[in-house]
């Protein structure tokens, strides 16, 4: 069977130090899938190593059946806020319309066509009207929904995408997930790095928990339970035990 | 105003000034990006690299043709900027140690060299030694056509990867995962970075070449939000600040240029710092003060309308003394008073009374509804 994405063996060391360890992950296409764990686990890492951006000691990985490299143009990714310079200059259109530079290819310059689709999928995120705006001047969870119209732009079948709610207000967190499942509803396939434990079950339909190894993975009603829980945050029991509460 | 002239028709300072502007539009160009990438102290460690590579290639060919010291210069500088990334990445030494490290052992090893070269009995090495502070008055023509074609063929390429080179310098690891070769642009780039730094050594010299990197990008930011933009005007402040000293050291013999060069575009800098609009000091500070006004303004409207929500009639007349106690934001109240006088907001019923006017009312509940999302 096709998986949308296929990740095995991933193993990515900073110096000597394991940060994942064997890491495998199938998620079938059309799911909107949960990457949780405590900070330091490696889930950036994970990501980043799928993508190529950091080198692995070990590890594949397919897209649709065939290796990452043959499909990037079927892949987006956004990156953690924080990973730019938001001070540069330029302003919100120029930075979606780079979402669509690798279908661009060498040399040539963005032109209406690219504008036109940089707008639409700004008013997608409810953006249209700071398309003219330095991007200094974007509040956080604006910076966030301009990442998020960058990758829409590039129409990918998966999306990586790591904590798109970091300091985004409830409204906007709304908005996000109407959209992210409105991807999963065109059968695309969406990866989540995702800190609040209390929406897993509500937002997504798969969860991967990650702390170096993969603790589990699949369907959040099998996979989420307080045992995995327990396995992957370590001794923090009277947390998770308040989270299972909140799911009843 | 002789020497405008003379810059048309006196051949040596025309020449000069020729080489200048191009090598500072080129420095100034490629010295913006290195700004946005954080890498303009990596231009500073290039620079002073690149010396030993000028006195091994003269060492070697015995000859001090431009293109053959421009070649050791840069041999010897991206060699310097590629043990500076082996160093940070394969070791826990940091990038900014490992920057000053690199920065004194070339450039001690050139000043080594440099000695070497001079004790000889051979007198051809005479004018080497210009290249730590630059000598404007030695370009020849030979020198402007090398820096000429060198500069345009930089220029050039950035234009053509400009794109590329823009998501490079905002979010390099997204332009990998389009599928372009990151790092083969990164290379790309700071090969760039190295031939303008290296094609302006002879005028400028090593030791201040950074300022002709550093300086006029940060002063361009200051101006404009557009990439574009930043590095044109960036390439030319570079070619103003080349030309201004570069001519006034080459008229002045006893001047040097590198110097001179620096102090025109720190000038440039420190006028942008101030007066730029936007990010300029001066700009910044003027615009606190109107919102800090405009803040007293609304919160005596407010003040007002409180009172006069008392009584039937929003025009109702106060005292200023209830105001001055009131008053949450500011000291006396009489000022903004005055102020909302002028901006017939209030008037002045007699000495010490004051009443809002209809537009001071609709302003005031504008304001309440603003703060508290609703109308009172
Ligand atoms: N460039 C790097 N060099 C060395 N170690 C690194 C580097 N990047 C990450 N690490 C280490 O790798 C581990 C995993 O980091 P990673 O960023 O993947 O975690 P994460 O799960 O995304 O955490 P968070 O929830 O804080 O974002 C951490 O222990 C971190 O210290
Ligand atoms: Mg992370």
């Amino acid at each position: 069977m096709d998986y949308a994405i296929d990740i095995r063996d991933m193993t990515v060391a900073y110096r000597e130090k394991p940060v994942l360890w064997d890491v495998d992950l199938q998620v079938p296409p059309g799911v909107l899938l949960a990457i949780v764990g405590p900070n330091g686990a490696g889930k950036t890492t994970l990501i980043k190593a799928s993508l190529g951006l950091v080198k692995a000691a070990a590890g594949s990985v397919l897209i649709h059946g065939r290796p990452y490299a043959e499909q990037r143009s079927t892949v987006a990714y956004v990156p953690q806020r924080g990973s730019v310079d938001w001070d540069f200059p330029t302003n919100v259109l120029d930075v979606v319309t780079m979402g669509l530079y690798g279908q661009l290819g060498w040399f040539k310059r963005p032109g209406k066509a690219e504008r036109v689709a940089a707008l639409k999928s700004l008013a997608q995120v409810g953006m249209e009207e700071f398309a003219a705006r330095q991007i200094s001047q974007l509040s956080g969870g604006q910076q966030q929904r301009v990442f998020l119209a960058r990758a829409l732009v590039q129409d990918a079948r998966v999306y990586f995408m790591d904590e798109p709610f970091q300091g985004v207000d409830a409204t906007t967190e709304r908005a996000i997930v109407d959209l992210l499942q409105g991807l999963r509803k065109q059968g695309k396939t969406v990866a989540v790095v995702h800190h609040d434990l209390q929406t897993v079950p509500e937002y997504f339909d798969h969860v991967m928990l990650l702390n170096v190894r993969r603790i589990a993975s699949g369907p959040v009603e099998e996979e989420f339970t307080e045992e995995n829980l327990r396995t992957t945050y370590g001794g923090r029991v009277a947390f998770v035990s308040a989270l299972s509460a909140a799911k009843k | 105003m002789e020497w405008i002239t003379d810059l048309f028709t006196d051949y040596t300072l025309r020449t000069v000034a020729l080489g200048s502007a191009l090598l500072g539009i080129t420095a100034g160009s490629l010295g913006g990006f290195a700004l946005l990438r954080r890498q303009s102290l990596l231009g500073d460690a290039i620079s002073h690299a690149a010396l030993p590579g000028i006195a091994i290639a003269f060492l070697l060919t015995g000859s001090k043709a431009p293109l053959v010291l421009i070649i050791g210069a840069a041999v010897a500088g991206w060699s310097g900027a590629a043990l500076i990334t082996t160093v940070t990445t394969r070791t826990r030494i940091k990038y900014d140690s490992a920057l000053g490290v690199m920065l004194s052992v070339f450039f001690g090893f050139g000043l080594v060299l440099l000695t070497f070269i001079q004790r000889q009995p051979n007198s051809n090495q005479a004018g080497l030694d210009s290249f730590l502070f630059g000598q404007a008055a030695a370009l020849v023509e030979r020198d402007v056509l090398v820096i000429f074609a060198i500069g345009a063929a930089v220029l050039l390429l950035m234009t053509l990867f400009w794109k590329e080179f823009k998501i490079l310098s905002f979010d390099s690891d997204f332009l990998g995962t389009l599928g372009f070769p990151v790092r083969r642009l990164d290379h790309l780039l700071t090969t760039l970075f190295v031939i303008a730094i290296v094609i302006g050594l002879q005028t400028v010299g090593v030791v201040l070449m950074s300022a002709m990197i550093i300086a006029p990008g940060a002063a361009a930011r200051q101006w404009t939000d557009r990439l574009g933009r930043m590095i044109v005007l960036s390439g030319f402040i570079g070619a103003v600040a080349g030309v201004g000293g570069a001519v006034a050291s080459s008229m002045i013999p006893s001047l040097p240029t590198g110097p001179t060069i620096v102090l025109i575009v720190s000038c440039i800098v420190f006028f942008s710092l101030l007066f730029a609009p936007n990010r300029g000091l001066v700009f910044r500070r003027i615009r606190e003060w109107k919102a800090g006004k405009m803040l007293r303004v609304d919160a005596v409207l407010v003040d007002l309308y409180t009172l006069a929500s008392q009584h039937s009639s929003a025009e109702h007349p106060h005292s200023e003394r209830v105001l001055d106690v009131m008053s949450t934001i500011s000291g006396p109240a009489r000022r903004t008073l005055v102020l909302l006088k002028d901006l017939e907001l209030a008037r002045q019923i007699d000495s010490t009374h004051w009443s809002l006017t209809p537009s001071g009312v609709s302003r005031a509940e504008s304001v309440i509804e603003r703060q508290f999302g609703v109308a009172s």
